[in-house]
């Protein structure tokens, strides 16, 4: 009886992940990748989007890799650094992209994580049984200049991402950073910005006299200045 | 992009990161403006040439070993 209870219990332990939680600090690693061995602290300093896919040369892993690759430019001008993973070899991810080099045109310049025992996917909580036991999910992960995980999203084996979403967080996380505000729903680049909400009552019958284009003390909205 | 080969030698990014050193003690920064590759792979780079014995480490500043200056 103690041991059945013992083996659930490992069961149990076995089906638990983990997973990050936003305003920490990511989980360090090193790592084999197609460029050498890498450390999460190597991108100290730089936004970094590290990103897992469920296995190489499969479709919907190859739509999004071509697509990662084409925004990598757009990245590098916001100071963000890419890194794949998946639970692949290093020799399987150097042949896949020669692959999509070879066939499909598109150069992948960015290091890929080969992950065969999961120990980075296993701290990151890449990997879900109910969709793989064996491969990671659709995980990205934003982490900041101080190696501070800022956003997360994990999408199921059968949907791609969308580039334009990712860089539009990367925007959006970093004007909060330089303007300290937040950005409303569906904002990209240029549109009013959310004026943090006043927290005194002092505050709140300010705010409404302060110029900003107010629907109720709070709910505030700004325009930042060209070039912002 | 590994800066060493398996056979123990500079790759081409390994030894653009060592001519870099001719300037003298570099940090990772530094090396990345110079050879304009990315910091990233620069500090993963100078870990590896460390380690192979081309470079040596001070508080951060990177320097040609004795076998680094006869490799460039």
């Amino acid at each position: 009886m103690v041991e059945k209870v013992r083996r659930m219990s490992e069961e149990i332990k076995k089906e638990e992940i983990d997973l990050p939680i936003l305003g920490q600090k990511a989980p360090d690693f090193e790592a084999s990748t197609t460029q050498g061995i890498l450390r999460l602290s190597d991108y100290t300093g730089t936004w970094l989007v590290l990103f897992s896919h469920p296995a190489d040369f499969t479709p919907v892993c190859t739509t999004e890799f071509m697509a990662f690759s084409k925004i990598y430019d757009e990245l590098r001008k916001r100071n963000v650094e890419l890194l794949g993973l998946s639970v692949d070899s290093v020799s399987s991810h150097i042949a896949w992209i020669k692959n999509v080099e070879e066939k499909m045109g598109v150069k992948i310049t960015f290091p890929i994580i080969a992950d065969l025992n999961k120990e980075v996917a296993k701290k990151y909580g890449m990997i879900h049984p109910e969709q793989s036991k064996t491969e990671t999910v659709r995980c990205t992960f934003v982490i900041d200049p101080e190696s501070k995980i800022r956003a997360m999203i994990y999408y199921p084996l059968t949907t791609g991402r969308n580039m334009n979403e990712i860089l539009r967080l990367i925007d959006a996380l970093q004007t909060t950073d330089k303007h300290n505000v937040a950005t409303p729903a569906n904002w990209k680049p240029g549109d009013p910005v959310v004026v943090p909400s006043p927290v005194t009552i002092e505050q709140a019958e300010e705010r409404v006299k302060q110029g900003y284009e107010c629907k109720d003390w709070y709910l505030c909205m700004k325009k930042l200045s060209e070039g912002q | 992009m590994p800066c060493v080969s398996p056979d123990g030698k500079p790759t081409s990014s390994g030894v653009a990161m060592l001519q870099s050193l001719k300037n003298g003690p570099s940090s990772p920064e530094e090396v990345a403006n110079r050879t304009g590759q990315p910091l990233f792979r620069v500090r993963s780079g100078l870990r590896e040439l460390k380690n192979a014995g081309f470079v040596d480490e001070t508080e951060g500043k990177y320097v040609l070993s004795e076998m680094g200056k006869t490799t460039v």
